[in-house]
């Protein structure tokens, strides 16, 4: 049985691969700019799946918080940049 | 695996998580490069941010508990983090979009 | 100090910080209480309004609601990116006149929207509260209006106005 688990296990790997390879595509093919920013943003939640995936192949609970770091700060880059488009700075004043 | 002591009713639901997990987030990505306009990529990456994540936290939460043998739910605050903050930066991305594409800043925000 | 108000948000980082400790020690609850109690006077001072959502009831419905849509779309939208070969979906703008006027009721209906895949909140006009969505597929307009109004913009008013 845990072969299978296995199996799902680097099947969900392969597949996270490739959706950041499309991201990656699309962040360097962009036209627009928030089509880049769309990108990373996609980009970093798939990595942070990518971790727990690990995490979870690897049986380790250490995983779990760099995971949580990733969202956090994946979050808060993404909103900036949006904010940075949307207004031509980031904190206003 | 470290170890072979997960029993078929822990490893089952989770490889099926798992496998979910992994095709709704490809699907997603897959869109940002298919579809051909952004507002309608936009609308791509959500799959995989509220129901594919949610797919692999979930599977991550049973292993871990049954590994650990007592209920283990911190990947829950990761669910919760990702399920109020990804549509804010959708959000932001929309309306930033919108604001461009109406003040002319953005000219190739139109073509595919 | 007297207590206007249900300790929501400190029992919320209360909960926060044990689950993140992953422990139920004397010592987590102390300092838990103590950082819960600074981190939400900080808040109070950053954004005096406070949120009263009331009925648990409905609130738990609209969750599970949201869950099934969730899955729903998410099926939908993936055979939708599935299918551009033959061809792109028909993307739009719609506008929805809102009943509901309370900011947190707004911002939790916001959240909901974007978090389905196919719709993504475009903006929100206060003055004759009037939503623009932005929905990928836009076949059944009365549809889409239909489901926000009677199954999120309702059971919203009711927790939180």
């Amino acid at each position: 049985m845990n072969a299978m688990l296995d199996w799902a296990l680097h099947f969900a790997l392969a597949c996270f691969a490739s959706a950041m390879l499309c991201a990656m595509i699309r962040l360097l093919r962009g036209p627009s700019a928030q089509d880049r920013i769309l990108a990373l943003d996609t980009l970093y939640i798939n990595g942070m799946l990518t971790i727990l995936t690990l995490g979870i192949k690897l049986g380790s609970a250490i995983y779990f918080d760099i995971a949580l770091l990733v969202a956090l700060f994946g979050f808060v880059g993404s909103a900036a940049m949006a904010k940075f488009l949307l207004r031509g700075e980031v904190i206003e004043p | 695996m470290n170890g072979a002591e997960l029993s078929p009713w822990i490893a089952l639901p989770a490889a099926a998580l798992l496998v979910a997990g992994g095709l709704l987030a490809l699907v997603g990505s897959l869109g940002l490069l298919r579809l051909n306009h952004f507002y309608a990529r936009i609308h791509a990456p959500t799959m995989g941010n509220t129901l594919g994540a949610g797919c692999v936290l979930l599977a991550s939460m049973l292993t871990s508990s049954a590994l650990a043998g007592r209920p283990v739910i911190h990947e829950l605050l990761i669910t919760v983090f990702l399920l109020l903050t990804s549509p804010v930066t959708t959000m932001l991305l929309m309306r930033a979009a919108v604001f461009r594409n109406e003040s002319g800043r953005d000219r190739q925000g139109d073509t595919p | 100090m007297t207590l206007t108000h249900r300790p929501l948000l400190e029992g919320l980082l209360l909960a926060m910080w044990l689950i993140v400790n992953e422990s139920l020690a004397l010592h987590h609850w102390l300092l838990g209480i103590a950082f819960a109690l600074g981190i939400a006077a900080l808040m109070r001072a950053l954004r005096p309004k406070i949120a009263h959502p009331r009925r648990l009831l409905v609130a738990l419905q609209l969750s599970w609601h949201v869950l099934c849509d969730v899955v729903r779309s998410n099926l939908a939208v993936g055979r939708i990116i599935l299918g551009t070969l033959h061809q792109q979906p028909k993307i739009g703008f719609m506008k929805i006149p809102l009943e509901l006027r309370d900011p947190h009721g707004l911002a939790a209906l916001s959240v909901i929207i974007t978090a389905t895949p196919g719709t993504v909140w475009a903006g929100h006009d206060p003055a004759n509260n009037v939503l623009t969505l932005h929905v990928l597929d836009l076949q059944d307009e009365a549809a889409w209006l239909h489901t926000i109004k009677q199954r999120y913009e309702r059971p919203l008013m009711e927790i939180f106005e």
